[in-house]
C-alpha cells in the first residue's frame, strides 16, 4: 500500500440477487478496504467471480449497478473512509 | 452416468433442456418419453439461451445473461439439482466491446464453445471453469463490418465436425456462416448461394442472416440453414449452398433440425412475413425426407386455429432413440414433442416462459 494511504473498514450490503450467486455471502458484511476497487477485489477473494458480477471490463462498475458509498454513488476509484457504509444496489426492473 | 445408446431398452430418463426468458428448466420423461414432469427453474431471473448436456462428463450447461452481472455460463454435475457458474476469461478485454450474453454452449471433444453476443467464439478446456478467445474468428477481415440484426449480433450456431477436431462451423445472425479448419486460428465465409434480399449487394460474402445451421447425420458434410431469406441445403460442408424453399409455406422462420441416423431427412417450423407467427395461426412442423426436394406438413396433435406462436432459432432438438423424438418450445411457452418423427404431436409443458431453446439428453 502507498504510503499516507490508510486502510478503512467498510460495512458494506449486498443485494440478494447477488449473493444468490455466491453460496454462503452474506447480505451484510466488514471489509478491510481504501478504496471501491480494492473492495471489490476483496470480495472477489473470498467468492472467486463476484468481481465479474460487478464489474465490466474496462474495468468499471456495471452499467445497471450502483455501488453508493456513504449515500453518493462511486466510481472503483472512490476512497473509503473509516466506517463508510457501502450499498451495491441493481437497478430496479420489473416484467 | 452414461448415454442412453440407439435402441437401447426404456429404462433411462429423457431430459428435454429448456432455456427461458426466466431461467433453465429440465423437463423430466421417462425413457418411453411419457410421464412428463416440469422441475424447478434454475438461473432464476436470468434470460437463458441455451441449455445442453455433455455426454462425456455427464454435466448440465446452459448460457445466458442479464442486464445487472453480465453472462454467465452454468454447469450443473448432478443433473441439476447444484449449479456454479463462470465467466473467468469470457472477455474481449478492457478495451473490447462488453459480452452481453453467451447464445450458444457446445460440448464438443472434450473442450466446451461458447458462442457469444456481441458475436464471438470461447473456449474452455476445463469444464467451463476458465474460457479463452478464439480470437481468429473476429480477426476476420470482416469483423469491422459486422451489424447487428434485429435478434442483435449473436452467436447462435455451433456445429463441430463430426470427427476432426480442427473443423468448426458457425453461425451468426446478420453475419452468416463462417468455417475454420484449422482449429479457430483463420476462418472462412460459407455463404455461397444464400440470398441476403435485405442487404443492396447482389452476393455479398457476408452480412446473410443465417438464423439456424444443423448437420445432416452419417458424417456427410451435409448442413442445412434455416435464414432469414429461405432453406439451404450445402453437400460440401457450406462451401455451396442450394435453396430448398420451394413447397414450404414461407421461406422465414427459426429453427432447422435434422435427424439423427438419415441425413436426408430435416425439419423446419416456417413463420409468416408479417407476424412471426405460424401461418394461418395454424401451427405445424414441416419434413423433408429427400434434402429438401419436397416437403409434408405434420400437424396432428397441433393447435390448427389461434396459435400466435413463434419458434426461435434454437428452440427445436431431436432426441437419438428409434424412432426419433422431436421438441419444440414456443414463444408463448408451450412445450410439445413428438415421438414418431414428427407424425404426430403432444403438449409435454406448458404456461413457460417465452422459450429461447431446447436441447434433449438422455441419461441412464
Amino acid at each position: 500500500m502507498p504510503a499516507g494511504v490508510t486502510t478503512a473498514v467498510a460495512i458494506v450490503y449486498l443485494p440478494a440477487s447477488l449473493v444468490t450467486l455466491f453460496p454462503g455471502a452474506p447480505r451484510r458484511l466488514e471489509v478491510e478496504a481504501a478504496t471501491v476497487a480494492a473492495l471489490v477485489d476483496a470480495l472477489n477473494a473470498r467468492w472467486p467471480g463476484m468481481r465479474d458480477r460487478i464489474c465490466a471490463p474496462g474495468p468499471s462498475i456495471r452499467q445497471h449497478i450502483s455501488v453508493f458509498v456513504d449515500g453518493e454513488r462511486s466510481t472503483l476509484t472512490t476512497a473509503l473512509n473509516p466506517a463508510s457504509v457501502v450499498h451495491v444496489i441493481p437497478a430496479v426492473s420489473g416484467g | 452416468m452414461g448415454e442412453m445408446e440407439v435402441g437401447a431398452d426404456m429404462s433411462g430418463k429423457v431430459l428435454v433442456l429448456v432455456g427461458t426468458k426466466k431461467g433453465g428448466f429440465i423437463v423430466e420423461g421417462s425413457g418411453a418419453r411419457s410421464d412428463w414432469q416440469v422441475h424447478e427453474p434454475f438461473s432464476v431471473g436470468w434470460p437463458t439461451f441455451q441449455v445442453a448436456h455433455d455426454p462425456s462428463s455427464g454435466a448440465l450447461l446452459a448460457g445466458g445473461g442479464n442486464e445487472w452481472y453480465g453472462p454467465a455460463v452454468w454447469r450443473s454435475d448432478d443433473l441439476g439439482k447444484t449449479w456454479s457458474h463462470s465467466i473467468e476469461g469470457l472477455t474481449y478485454g478492457d478495451d473490447g466491446p462488453t459480452i452481453k450474453a453467451i447464445w450458444e454452449v457446445k460440448p464438443a471433444q472434450g473442450v466446451i464453445y461458447a458462442g457469444v453476443e456481441p458475436a464471438g467464439l470461447f473456449r474452455s478446456e476445463d469444464g467451463g471453469k476458465t474460457w479463452q478467445h478464439v480470437s481468429g474468428l473476429r480477426e476476420h477481415p470482416s469483423c469491422p463490418e459486422w451489424f447487428p440484426g434485429g435478434g442483435g449480433l449473436c452467436l447462435h450456431s455451433i456445429i463441430p465436425h463430426p470427427t476432426d477436431p480442427n473443423q468448426l462451423w458457425v453461425g451468426m445472425s446478420a453475419v452468416g456462416t463462417f468455417h475454420t479448419a484449422d482449429g479457430g486460428k483463420s476462418w472462412t465465409t460459407r455463404n455461397k448461394n444464400v440470398r441476403a434480399d435485405f442487404l443492396p449487394t447482389p452476393e455479398p460474402e457476408f452480412g446473410h442472416c443465417v438464423h439456424s445451421l444443423a448437420l445432416g447425420a452419417n458424417g456427410s458434410m451435409r448442413l442445412y440453414q434455416q435464414n432469414h431469406c429461405g432453406v439451404y441445403r450445402s453437400d460440401d460442408g457450406g462451401a455451396n449452398w442450394l435453396e430448398i424453399t420451394a413447397g414450404l409455406p414461407s421461406e422465414f422462420g427459426f429453427p432447422m433440425a435434422a435427424h439423427p441416423r438419415d441425413p436426408e431427412t430435416a425439419y423446419v417450423i416456417p413463420l409468416n412475413a408479417e407476424g412471426r407467427y405460424v401461418p394461418d395461426a395454424s401451427a405445424a412442423v414441416w419434413r423433408t425426407r429427400d434434402g429438401g426436394g419436397g416437403w409434408e406438413r405434420l400437424s396432428k396433435g397441433l393447435p390448427q386455429k389461434g396459435a400466435y406462436f413463434g419458434v426461435l432459432r434454437q428452440a427445436m432438438a431431436m432426441d437419438t432413440l428409434d424412432p426419433a423424438g422431436i421438441y419444440f418450445g414456443t414463444g408463448c411457452g408451450q412445450l410439445y414433442a413428438s415421438q414418431d418423427e414428427g407424425e404426430s404431436w403432444s403438449l409435454i409443458a406448458d404456461h413457460l416462459p417465452p422459450i429461447s431453446s431446447v436441447k434433449v439428453a438422455l441419461v441412464d
